[in-house]
C-alpha cells in the first residue's frame, strides 16, 4: 500500500475516533466549566488554599492568578532539578543550573522543549513530582484561559470572566485525571513500561551488556499526549519502544493529542449557545490537519532525494505514513513529541512540519491554546472582512472595536517576533552556531525550527541542535515564557473587553461566522499571515534545501 | 492590588495537586501495571532463565548466525536513545550508507537483489526491534550458511516472528528481530 493512500486511510480513522470520543468528552467539558456545584475534593482543595470558589474574577485578577501559578510552577520545578541529586531514584541524574530554568520553564508552558536527555537529565522522582505534574498543570492552565475568552463571548455587560483557581482544578481533576488514568492502563496493555526500576545492564544473545530503563513511563506517557506536552521520557521521545511499542499505542497517542483540541471547539458551540460556530472552527482546523499531513507524507515519498527513501530516523513499526501522521499532529497541536525524527526529514516534509507551528499552533492547537489562538485569528479575520465591505466587525453580536483588535493583533505579533529575533540574534552568536549539526539551509531551517518550537510552546525539535548551552538554554526559555503568558494575558484582556459589552442585535448587515464562505476566509487569513511572515526564512531554509 | 495573595494561593494549589498528580496518580498507575507486570517491566524475554533481553528492543547483533537489526546511532546501548538526525542532503548521511552497503555486501555474499532501505538507515530511537520482511529475506543465504539449518525452517521461524498491520493499514509488515534470533539462538544450543 502507497504511504499516501495509507495515510488517507489512518486520517478517516483517527477522524472518526476523535469524533466519536469527542463528541460527549465536548458535553462534558461544558458541564464540568458551567456547573454550580463542586465536588466535595475540589471544595477540600479550596478550603487548603484559601480561595472562595464562588467568586468570579475580572480579566485582570484572572491574568494575574494565572502569572503567578506560572512564577510559583518555574521556580519550584527549578529548584526540585536542582536538588533532584539528594531525592530517591535519581540514578546521580542532574541538569546543570541552566539546562534546569530551561527545563523548567519549558513544562510550565506546555512546551516541553528538553535540551536534556531524559536519560541523563531527569530522575523518577523529578519525572513524576515535577514534569507529570506539570504536564497536567499546564494543559489545565491552557484549558482555563479558552473557556475565559469564551465566557467573554458568551456573556454581555459582564465584568467578571470566572475562577482560575476553580477553572485549574476542574480541569485537572474532572478531565484530565480520568482521561489520562484510562489512557495509561491502556498503553500498559500495550506494552509501555511503568515501574520504579533503576536501568539494569542485561547480557543480550550476542554478549554485549544492554541497559534495560525502567521508570513510571505509562504515567507520563499518557497525561504528555493527552495535555499536549511532549516532553519524552527518554531522549527518543514516541520513538522508544517504551513509549511507543507499536501502531495500537501509535494511534492511542494521536488521538490522545488530537482529542480536546477539537473536543473544546463544540464546548464552545455549547457555550456561545449556537453550535454551528463550533463546528466552523472545527472545520477549518481538520482542513488545515489533513492537508499538512497529507503534504507532508507526499514529501516523504514522492519529493524525497534519497536512495533509502526516507526511513533514516523512522522506526520500522511505523513507517512513513504514520510516522507522518504522527508528526503532524504533535506539530499542529504544540505536543511537540516525535515518533521519528524530524530532522532527517526531507526538506518539504520537515518544513511542513515547521510550518504547522509557525501557523500559530491553531491546527487545532494545544489544549486550549489551539481554541483561544483560533478564536484571535477568527476575530482578525471579522475585522479585515468588516474592512472590505465597510461594515461594523462584529463576533457573535461583540463589536470589534479599537481595544478588541489591538489586543488581537499584539496576541498574534509576539509570537513571530520572538521566533525571528531568536533567530536572527543566534545565528549571530558563533557560541549558538557552534551547536549545529548541520550547515547551509539545513542548518537555519535547525536554528528556525527551535526558535519556532519555543515561540510556539511546541517542544519538538531538529534534534541535532546541541541545546545544551547557556545562551540556547536562557534565550529559548525567555522565548517560551514570553510567549506564553504574553498571549494568555492578551487573550483574557480580550476577554475581559468582550464580556463587558452588550450583545448587538443579528441584523441584515450582520456578517455571519458559521458559513463556508467565512471558513475559507479564515484559512485563508491563518495561511497568510503566517506565510506573510515567515516566507523570507522558509525561503532561506527548507525550500533553498529543496531547490539546491 | 497585592501580588502576595495570587502568590500564596497558587503555592498552596500546586502542592496540593502535586499530591494527587505527582504522587497518587503515578501510584495507582503503578498498581494498575502490577496486573500486567510482564509489560509493565519492559516484556524481558529469557533464554535458559537468564534475562537476554526486551522483546520490545533492538539490540546490537555480532553473531554471523543471527539475523542483524537496523543500524543505531547508539550501537543500541539502551544507555541512550536517539537517531542520527542527520538530514537528507548531509555527505555524513551518504557515507554512512555507503559504508553499511559495503559492510552488508562483504558480510552477505550470496545474498540476492537490492539491500533494502531499513537496513542502511538508522532508526529513531536507536533501540528499533523491527526489520522488513524484505531485509529478513534477504539476510535468509547468510544464515542459512552460517547454521546450517535448512532453508525451509529458516523461512518458517521468519514467518512466525512476522507481523502485518491491522486491516492492511495500521502499521507496517514487520519482523521481530529480537525474539526471532532468541528463537534461532534457543534452537542453535540444541
Amino acid at each position: 500500500m502507497s504511504p499516501l493512500l495509507q495515510t488517507v486511510l489512518a486520517l478517516a480513522t483517527v477522524g472518526v475516533i476523535v469524533a466519536v470520543l469527542g463528541y460527549p468528552l465536548a458535553t462534558w467539558l461544558h458541564r464540568v466549566f458551567t456547573d454550580e456545584r463542586h465536588w466535595r475534593v475540589e471544595r477540600a482543595i479550596y478550603r487548603i488554599v484559601g480561595v472562595d470558589p464562588n467568586t468570579e474574577q475580572r480579566w485582570s485578577v484572572y491574568a494575574i492568578s494565572v502569572v503567578a501559578f506560572g512564577v510559583v510552577s518555574v521556580v519550584a520545578l527549578w529548584l526540585l532539578i536542582l536538588v533532584q541529586g539528594w531525592l530517591p531514584w535519581s540514578f546521580g541524574r542532574s541538569q546543570t543550573w541552566h539546562g534546569a530554568l530551561n527545563t523548567a520553564i519549558s513544562f510550565t508552558t506546555n512546551t516541553n522543549w528538553q535540551s536534556y536527555a531524559g536519560e541523563a537529565g531527569a530522575g523518577h522522582t523529578v519525572q513524576m513530582l515535577g514534569l507529570t505534574v506539570q504536564n497536567f498543570v499546564s494543559a489545565a492552565t491552557g484549558l482555563a484561559v479558552a473557556i475565559a475568552l469564551v465566557r467573554g463571548l458568551a456573556r454581555a455587560g459582564a465584568d467578571r470572566v470566572g475562577n482560575f483557581w476553580v477553572d485549574l482544578t476542574r480541569g485537572s481533576v474532572r478531565v484530565l485525571l480520568p482521561i489520562a488514568t484510562v489512557a495509561a492502563l491502556l498503553l500498559i496493555l500495550g506494552g509501555v513500561i511503568q515501574n520504579l526500576n533503576a536501568p539494569s545492564v542485561v547480557q543480550t544473545l550476542t554478549g554485549g551488556p544492554q541497559t534495560i530503563p525502567g521508570g513510571p513511563v505509562a504515567s507520563q506517557e499518557a497525561i504528555k499526549m493527552l495535555g499536549t506536552n511532549g516532553g519524552g521520557f527518554f531522549n527518543a521521545n514516541s520513538a522508544h519502544p517504551f513509549e511507543n511499542p507499536n501502531a495500537w499505542t501509535n494511534l492511542l497517542e494521536i488521538v490522545l493529542v488530537l482529542l480536546i483540541p477539537f473536543a473544546l471547539t463544540r464546548t464552545y458551540g455549547l457555550m456561545v449557545g449556537d453550535r454551528r460556530q463550533g463546528r466552523l472552527v472545527a472545520a477549518v482546523m481538520a482542513v488545515l490537519f489533513a492537508g499538512a499531513a497529507l503534504l507532508t507524507t507526499w514529501s516523504e515519498t514522492a519529493a524525497s532525494t534519497l536512495a533509502t527513501g526516507s526511513m533514516e530516523g523512522k522506526e520500522e513499526r511505523f513507517g512513513i505514513a504514520w510516522s507522518a501522521l504522527f508528526g503532524t499532529a504533535t506539530t499542529a497541536t504544540s505536543t511537540g513529541a516525535v515518533n521519528s525524527m524530524h530532522e532527517s526529514y526531507s526538506p518539504l516534509g520537515g518544513g511542513m512540519l515547521m510550518l504547522n507551528m509557525m501557523l500559530g499552533e491553531v491546527s487545532p492547537g494545544g489544549v486550549g491554546t489551539g481554541l483561544y489562538g483560533m478564536l484571535v485569528l477568527a476575530i482578525i479575520t471579522v475585522f479585515i472582512a468588516g474592512l472590505m465591505v465597510g461594515r461594523t466587525p462584529e463576533l457573535l453580536g461583540k463589536t470589534v472595536g479599537r481595544k478588541e483588535i489591538t489586543y488581537a493583533a499584539l496576541a498574534s505579533i509576539i509570537m513571530p517576533t520572538l521566533v525571528l529575533t531568536g533567530t536572527a540574534i543566534s545565528l549571530l552568536l558563533p557560541s549558538a552556531r557552534a551547536a549545529m549539526l548541520a550547515d547551509g539551509p539545513h542548518g537555519l531551517s535547525e536554528m528556525l525550527y527551535a526558535f519556532s518550537s519555543a515561540g510556539n510552546n511546541n517542544g519538538s525539535a531538529f534534534a541535532g541542535l546541541s541545546a545544551d548551552q547557556p545562551w540556547l538554554n536562557l534565550s529559548l526559555g525567555a522565548v517560551m515564557f514570553l510567549a506564553r503568558f504574553g498571549i494568555i494575558v492578551l487573550t483574557l484582556a480580550l476577554a475581559g473587553a468582550l464580556a463587558s459589552q452588550l450583545r448587538r442585535p443579528v441584523t441584515a448587515g450582520t456578517m455571519p461566522t458559521h458559513t463556508p464562505i467565512f471558513g475559507v476566509l479564515l484559512v485563508g487569513i491563518v495561511l497568510l499571515l503566517a506565510g506573510l511572515t515567515f516566507f523570507p526564512s522558509l525561503a532561506l531554509g527548507p525550500l533553498a534545501e529543496a531547490l539546491s | 492590588m497585592s501580588l502576595l495573595r495570587p502568590t500564596i494561593a497558587a503555592a498552596k494549589l500546586l502542592l496540593v495537586l502535586t499530591v494527587i498528580l505527582g504522587i497518587g496518580y503515578p501510584a495507582v498507575v503503578l498498581a494498575i501495571g502490577r496486573l500486567a507486570p510482564g509489560r509493565a517491566d519492559g516484556s524481558l524475554i529469557s533464554v535458559q532463565g537468564k534475562v537476554v533481553g526486551s522483546a520490545l528492543l533492538g539490540q546490537a547483533v555480532t553473531d554471523p548466525r543471527l539475523f542483524q537489526g537496523r543500524p543505531s546511532a547508539s550501537d543500541a546501548s539502551g544507555a541512550t536513545s536517539g537517531g542520527s538526525n542527520l538530514g537528507p542532503g548531509d555527505v555524513r548521511l551518504a557515507a554512512a550508507v555507503s559504508e553499511r552497503e559495503a559492510t552488508l555486501r562483504a558480510a552477505n555474499p550470496n545474498a540476492t537483489g537490492p539491500i533494502p532501505a531499513d537496513a542502511l538507515t538508522a532508526s529513531s530511537s536507536g533501540l528499533d526491534p523491527h526489520i522488513s520482511p524484505a531485509y529478513a529475506a534477504w539476510q535468509l543465504p547468510r544464515i542459512a550458511a552460517a547454521t546450517a539449518l535448512p532453508m525451509a525452517d529458516l523461512e518458517t521461524m521468519v514467518g512466525e516472528h512476522t507481523a502485518y498491520p491491522a486491516l492492511g493499514f495500521i502499521g507496517n509488515a514487520t519482523v521481530n528481530v529480537t525474539e526471532l534470533n532468541a528463537a534461532l539462538a534457543a534452537r542453535l544450543d540444541r
